[in-house]
């Protein structure tokens, strides 16, 4: 199987006048192409920065980075993201939105519109394309930025607590949506979360980050028995709660 | 309530076919708009005869006061003198001018502000100091220096209305959400990019804010501008009215002045509407 992502090694300290912040420390791993990883751990331990790290929009103070054995050494278009909002601008149109990464890297063709166009034909957003980010709902949305990535052709999708800023109830249905996207589209996708349920629903592996410095406490590989899989049925399946204590007791929480 | 009366319910705040409750409540809210707006009139109207006839009934001295019916007669003077559209004119366009560059200039620096976080350090403590320095304290220096004339009036507009204009946009751009440039950032995007895609769209509603406030700012730079220099313009008519103890010509101009201020603030709003509507912003 090829390897998309190849972390080896990374340390991440950010200089402070107030001093030092080891942010992440000796992290080591591999993601499979295809692959959907999700990263847990405490708030502050540095889920955020690897996936900065990933992108090339930080660089790693020690180790290095590699995606389909390119080192990553700046901003690199192979790593799309997706953010805790949606970002979406409210002053462009959904079309405008979802060309948003394509016009920044001055790729915008009549193909490449037709290619948009298609897309939201695809996830149901066609009759919303000259709509305004607000007369969307919250799945909507979220679909729509999801598309904007798509977008771009990243290899890896880097999804930071990309759910969060939802309601549960949104959550759970945008979590099964967006999945099925990304399978359908055939994208490895890294997802950083705090959340233990959302991270088993989709994984494939999880990856449990300590406090910070943050360094790999486990790697769990989640299988599940149920039919077909996603994040709703992976719920159902009935070694989803033996992961979640694993997990749980990993982590470690203290209030 | 049964789902069918919901749905009903639902509809009726969208489509044509309204409940007659809510043709009443439409019909109220009319009704209390217009209430308002006529008594604004009613106040106005009130005001001008109220002057017009203490006046007459000498009870208020309309030599110190003047009155309405002096006021259009002079109006009437200026105008078969020839000179009031000049007056107008001048005033209108130093303010016009003066407004205008505050407000591009405005932007220019603060985009430089953001773009060099040395240049930025640097001239902090000075903004600072610019910002609550009385700016017509600077008046006399700028006639010095520039001579006295519309170059001096039009940099004394730009010195009160300036700092204002870059402090208000800087703190849209400060106030832009990371995340969105982090996004930009993350499609590649250079620094320009992330000043043309995100900042200035997002900084909007602040230069909008800033022209409103900018609109008052001139004109203080401007009048304050003819009160100092005092060659022509409804500034200098001012001054001059009140040196020769002409009320009726300070009167008159500040009538205009108040006309003119509030057709220019007005010009700002429909340059908003016009913006908005163009780029279809929510
Ligand atoms: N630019 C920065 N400068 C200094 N410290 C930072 C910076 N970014 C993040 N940190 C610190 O690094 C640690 C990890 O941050 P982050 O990656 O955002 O954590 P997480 O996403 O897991 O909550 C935190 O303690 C945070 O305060
Ligand atoms: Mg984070």
């Amino acid at each position: 199987m090829q390897i998309a992502v190849e972390v080896c090694n990374v340390s991440m300290t950010y200089q402070t006048p107030e001093g030092e912040i080891h942010a992440l420390k000796d992290v080591d791993f591999t993601v499979n192409d295809g692959e959907f990883i999700c990263i847990v751990g405490p708030s502050g331990c540095g889920k955020s920065t690897l996936l900065s790290l990933i992108s090339g929009l930080l660089k790693p103070t020690g180790g290095a980075i590699y995606i389909y054995g390119d080192r990553i050494t700046g901003p690199s278009r192979k790593a799309g993201y997706m953010l805790q909002k949606d970002h979406l601008f409210e002053w462009r149109t959904i079309l405008q939105n979802v060309l948003l990464g394509v016009e920044i890297q001055r790729a915008v063709t009549p193909q490449v519109k037709e290619k948009a166009i298609r897309f939201l034909e695809t996830y149901g957003l066609y009759e919303f394309r000259d709509k305004y980010p607000s007369q969307l709902s919250g799945g909507m949305r979220q679909r729509a930025a999801l598309i904007r990535t798509l977008m771009t052709d990243p290899e890896i999708l880097l999804l930071d607590e990309a759910f969060s800023a939802l309601d549960y109830q949104t959550r759970l249905a945008v979590t099964d949506d967006i999945y099925a996207i990304i399978k359908k589209e055939n994208k490895t996708a890294i997802l950083v979360t705090h959340d233990i349920s959302e991270a088993i629903s989709m994984a494939d592996r999880v990856i449990v980050l300590s406090h910070r410095p943050g360094v790999i406490k486990k790697i769990y590989n989640i299988s599940l028995t149920c039919h077909k899989r996603s994040p709703l049925s992976s719920r159902e399946a009935p070694e989803f709660r033996f992961y979640f204590q694993e997990i749980w007791k990993e982590l470690d929480i203290h209030v | 309530m049964s789902e069918h009366e919901f749905q009903t319910g639902a509809a009726a705040a969208t489509e044509a076919p309204i409940s007659a409750e809510h043709a009443r409540y439409l019909r109220k809210l009319k009704r209390e708009k217009a209430a308002v707006r006529l008594t604004q009139i009613l106040v106005l109207v009130l005001l001008f005869v109220l002057w017009e006839v203490l006046a007459d009934a000498r009870i208020i001295d309309p030599f110190i006061t003047s009155q309405p019916s002096r006021v259009l007669d002079t109006i009437k003077t200026l105008y078969a003198e020839g000179v009031l559209f000049k007056h107008i004119g001048i005033t209108c366009l130093e303010t016009v001018i003066g407004f205008l560059l505050g407000t591009v200039l405005g932007v220019l620096i603060a985009v430089a502000l953001w773009w060099s976080q040395f240049f930025s350090q640097v001239s902090e403590p000075y903004l600072v100091v610019l910002n609550s320095l009385p700016k017509i304290a600077l008046g006399p220096v700028f006639i010095v220096w520039i001579g006295a004339g519309p170059v001096a009036i039009i940099v004394m507009t730009l010195a009160i209305s300036l700092i204002v204009t870059i402090l208000e946009v800087l703190n849209g751009f400060v106030n832009t959400d990371p995340d969105k440039i982090k996004l930009v950032r993350s499609f590649g995007g250079t620094k320009c990019q992330v000043l043309t895609k995100v900042l200035l769209p997002a900084s909007f509603p602040n230069i909008i804010n800033a022209l409103k406030v900018n609109v008052g700012l001139s004109w203080v730079g401007v009048i304050v501008g003819e009160f100092l220099v005092s060659k022509a313009g409804l500034g200098y008519l001012i001054v001059y009215g009140g040196q020769v103890f002409k009320l009726d010509l300070v009167m008159t101009s500040v009538v205009i002045l108040a006309v003119a201020a509030t057709l220019m603030y007005q010009g700002v709003v429909y340059f908003e509407q016009w913006v908005l509507k163009r780029s279809r912003f929510i």
